[in-house]
């Protein structure tokens, strides 16, 4: 059979291709961790103004930007599975949900911690945190719109609505810092305008977002092989899993 | 970044429960995740295979 671009639409396909691109990934993941977290901590100098606390930079901004980004991912995929009718599509965006969640979490979690020496508060409601804390509820949100809705077809249409409307939330987000006068600091690495960090720190963060991607990837694929096989229950091809021991 | 002792390590320059607080909440979240998903998974696995029991297997030889 050729390969076409909608090949892997085929959940029995892409529960396969997840399956074996899993490891990979994981071992991408704890390569990047490794050489991510060497640089962050043996190489990366002390901070002048934080000191050594400044390290929970490391796994505060990946998780961040990982929260953000996933969110975007599941609105786009829960878009393309209700306009295209796409059921797979819909079953990703389910996946992706808790680990967008947990990313907000940890981001806002880590970032209490880190608050508390530097700041004097564990938490304030600036705009960038309050915007994350809404980003942490619409993931619960979508996650309970569509473990509430009985029909699953239906249930991806309504995710999808919350999903794509929540998603003016992200660039919020991300402009917070220069729209309002927020206690959170405010950009320091732009697009345009380079970094203003010294590079190792620099390149130990994103050394850690891309571990944290690979791990993202890893897990989202893991959870989707999971919806795949929850929603094709009775198809033949599910039933015959056990007896092809393909439960990693 | 050299470290002056393992000691001075841990410490984090005093900020050690700051920092290795945040990092082992981070660890537990991203350990737990994926071993909730493949727990996830091995249920599906499961469920979809016991679809295929068929209930009409009648078993009378209770007796021996």
């Amino acid at each position: 059979m050729p390969l076409t671009f909608f090949t892997f639409s085929s959940p029995p396909k892409f529960y396969a291709l997840a399956g074996a691109l899993v490891p990979w990934c994981w071992a991408a993941a704890l390569l990047l961790t490794g050489a991510g977290l060497w640089l962050g901590f043996f190489v990366a100098p002390i901070d002048a103004t934080q000191g050594e606390v400044y390290r929970i930079i490391f796994i505060h901004v990946p998780a961040a930007w990982m929260a953000m980004v996933l969110y975007l991912v599941m609105a786009f995929w829960a878009a393309v599975g209700w306009a295209f009718n796409a059921r797979l599509a819909s079953m990703v965006a389910r996946a992706v949900a808790p680990t967008g969640a947990m990313f907000a979490l940890v981001a806002l979690w880590t970032g209490a911690i880190w608050g508390k020496p530097t700041w004097g508060t564990w938490w304030v409601w600036d705009a960038r945190l309050t915007s994350t804390l809404i980003l942490l509820f619409l993931y619960l949100g979508f996650i309970a719109l569509v473990e509430a809705i009985d029909d699953p077809r239906r249930a991806d249409r309504a995710g999808a609505l919350l999903a794509i409307v929540g998603a003016v939330n992200v660039p919020i987000i991300y402009f917070s810092v220069q729209w309002w006068n927020t206690l959170h600091q405010g950009a320091s690495i732009s697009v345009s305008g380079g970094s203003r960090m010294a590079s190792t720190m620099l390149t130990a963060m994103l050394l850690m977002t891309l571990a944290f991607w690979a791990y993202a990837f890893a897990v989202v694929f893991m959870r989707t092989r999971a919806v795949v096989v929850e929603r094709e229950r009775g198809a033949a091809w599910a039933m015959e899993l056990n007896r092809g021991g393909a439960t990693r | 970044m050299s470290w002056s002792s393992v000691a001075d390590f841990w410490a984090m320059g005093g900020y050690a429960a700051y920092v290795w607080g945040a990092y082992g909440v981070t660890l537990a979240f991203m350990l737990a995740e994926p071993l909730l998903a493949r727990r996830r998974h091995w249920r599906a696995v499961a469920a979809a295979d016991s679809d295929t029991d068929t209930d009409t297997d009648s078993d009378l030889k209770e007796d021996s």
